[in-house]
């Protein structure tokens, strides 16, 4: 082969690889830029009325976000009370009490409702608590939610207790345990951090759906008195917030983008750390 | 009955009680989802015996006159996410490949945690920074430079607002990126060492090796990952509420506003006139989650397909 195509080969390569390299610098530098972006323009808008404070009627100035807070924990809150309890034992049962069909359909259902669009998820839980109670409530958005952390936990749950060696098991069955002594007092116990993991994903996914909360848990510029009360919700509050026509509310908007953005971040650090600290002890033995 | 009790005979009742436990818990998840379905489809009844098939096709959306038709809906919908992995899957597999097979590992999977975190992103951001960052940008430089180049063509015709199907198309392209990433990266790192070795033995570039050897064995992986982020895309709501425009029309350019499935839920819904309305918005997210179910479908499939191929032995 002659030294020019040789040569033609070699840059081809030099300049696919910088190509290819600059979408991967591309993809993460989108990252540093909605960080960056978001702290320039929220940074300055977040004060301590931001936190404590509750909206101002329109036109007025100032005011803050201390109902869509507060409103925003009670929803993760009961979305994680009711799906993650599900998703969980769901989970123990595809990894340790499943025969071979049944799971298999469990396993297809949950990947099609992770798939549902959340907007239809809305919908659902419309049907479902806002009709027949003839409001929106907390409830109706919580419910929501904790639709959408069901299939995390169960993924999460399922490959945690699989990741447990069988020999620990083996040793639990030889010292005569019964299988649900098993499961509970050994498996469980090895893979416990794969419930803090799985609950964290779990939180970090729907901490700032808005989508299904439009229409369930809808919107209040007060403090929501009850379960059963519309409430506010940070990412709602953004949204209405953004496409308002006042300088102030978009002021705010990005306050509230920020403190969600670190939430999440923070969420996500904190599972990916929980996770490699595992994996570093286990193969260290 | 009888085998029923056999089988219970040998077992110890706690075992068994366990067992019914997580079963019933497991049914639960599958009883909910059915009742989706089912709550899909009973809300929407008004609207499927008022219209049938043609609501797929008219053009009508119509409140005042309860005459409803999702073409510009879907139009809408299936346009933008489209052109968005027109945008998204080039350089989501370039990223791939780079990750996968020229970055060393340690800062691949530094890398490739950024891009997981990128899809952690609430959507209601994205659409946040789409507002006030990508459409005063498309309307003040890139939208009049096309125009300017290109105007000759229908797609680049018409008034430079920003907002419309373009921008939405831009922001899902950025919002599927990190899907496509990570899955393409996690197929090409299935494909086995062997393939690699023998490509570089004959003597092909790292290049050739990865583009022409690696990459063709991964290609139902990638592609699997491809439709993945297209359900996501179908299925995206908020970013795209905020800047495709609302308005329910089929035109040519892609300057012009639009509507998609997802964003009229989000924005009737709670002000629906009536049943007949609200039956049709139902029926809407009806349509909607057949499109999704279908692409998620595949995109599993194929998925599967690449993981069975990919083991080693």
């Amino acid at each position: 082969m002659s030294r020019a195509f040789h040569l033609y080969r070699k840059g081809v390569n030099v300049v696919m690889f910088s190509l290819a390299g600059l979408c991967a610098f591309t993809t993460v530098s989108v990252l540093f830029y909605i960080l960056g972006f978001l702290v320039w323009k929220g940074a300055g808008a977040i004060n301590w009325d931001f936190f404590t404070q509750l909206p101002k009627p329109v036109g007025e100035a100032g005011g803050g976000m201390a109902n869509a807070i507060v409103g925003s924990f009670k929803l993760v809150v009961l979305a994680t009370a009711i799906g993650v309890p599900v998703g969980f034992v769901t989970g123990v049962y595809l990894a340790e009490f499943g025969g071979r069909r049944y799971p298999a359909l469990i396993r297809y259902i949950a990947d099609l409702l992770n798939g549902v669009p959340s907007i239809v998820i809305g919908i659902f839980a419309y049907a479902l608590v806002v009709v027949p109670m003839r409001r929106f409530s907390t409830l109706a958005g919580g419910l929501a939610l904790s639709l959408m952390i069901i299939p995390v936990t169960i993924r999460t749950t399922e490959q945690f207790l699989r990741a447990v060696p069988d020999s620990l098991r083996e040793a639990a069955l030889a010292l005569g345990a019964s299988k649900w002594r098993m499961v509970a007092t050994v498996v469980i116990p090895a893979s416990l951090h794969a419930v803090l993991t799985g609950t964290l994903l779990g939180v970090a996914r729907v901490a700032g759906e808005t989508a299904p909360l439009l229409f369930t848990s809808f919107n209040n510029r007060f403090w929501s008195t009850g379960w059963d009360q519309p409430t506010a919700s940070l990412p709602v509050m953004i949204f209405t917030y953004a496409i308002a026509p006042y300088e102030d509310w978009h002021r705010q908007a990005w306050a509230a983008g920020l403190v969600l953005l670190m939430a999440m971040l923070a969420l996500n650090v904190t599972a990916h750390r929980i996770l490699s600290m595992k994996m570093a002890r286990r193969s260290g033995r | 009955m009888q085998t029923l009790r056999l089988w219970l005979r040998n077992r110890n009742p706690a075992d068994v009680m366990a067992h019914a436990v997580t079963l019933l818990f497991a049914s639960t998840v599958l009883l909910v989802t059915a009742l989706l379905v089912y709550e899909l489809y009973v809300s929407s009844a008004a609207s499927r015996q008022e219209f049938g098939w043609t609501f797929l096709l008219s053009r009508d959306w119509d409140p005042v006159q309860d005459k409803f038709g999702a073409l510009p809906f879907i139009y809408g919908t299936v346009v933008t996410s489209v052109l968005a992995l027109l945008m998204a899957a080039p350089v989501g597999v370039g990223a791939a490949i780079f990750l996968a097979e020229l970055a060393p590992p340690k800062i691949s999977d530094t890398l490739t945690f950024v891009v997981e975190l990128l899809a952690a992103v609430p959507s209601v951001i994205y659409g946040l920074l789409a507002i006030f960052t990508l459409v005063p940008w498309l309307r003040e430089t890139v939208q009049p430079f096309l125009q300017e180049r290109f105007g000759y063509l229908p797609v680049f015709q018409g008034p430079m607002y920003g907002v419309g199907i373009l921008a939405a198309s831009m922001i899902l392209a950025i919002m599927i990126l990190p899907f496509i990433v990570s899955i393409s990266r996690e197929a090409l790192l299935a494909v086995p060492a062997e393939q690699r070795e023998a490509a570089l033995a004959v003597g092909a570039t790292r290049w050739e090796a990865a583009w022409q050897v690696v990459t063709p064995y991964a290609g139902l992986g990638i592609a699997g990952s491809v439709f993945l982020a297209l359900a996501r895309a179908l299925g995206e709501t908020m970013a795209v509420t905020m800047v495709i425009g609302n308005a329910p029309k089929i035109s040519a350019s892609l300057f012009e506003s639009g509507y998609s499935i997802a964003a009229v839920i989000a924005n009737e819904f709670t002000e629906a006139t009536g049943d007949m309305h609200l039956s049709a918005l139902v029926q809407l997210g009806l349509v909607l989650f057949g499109l999704t179910i279908v692409m998620n479908a595949i995109a599993r499939l194929m998925l599967a397909a690449t993981s069975r191929k990919g083991s080693p032995q």
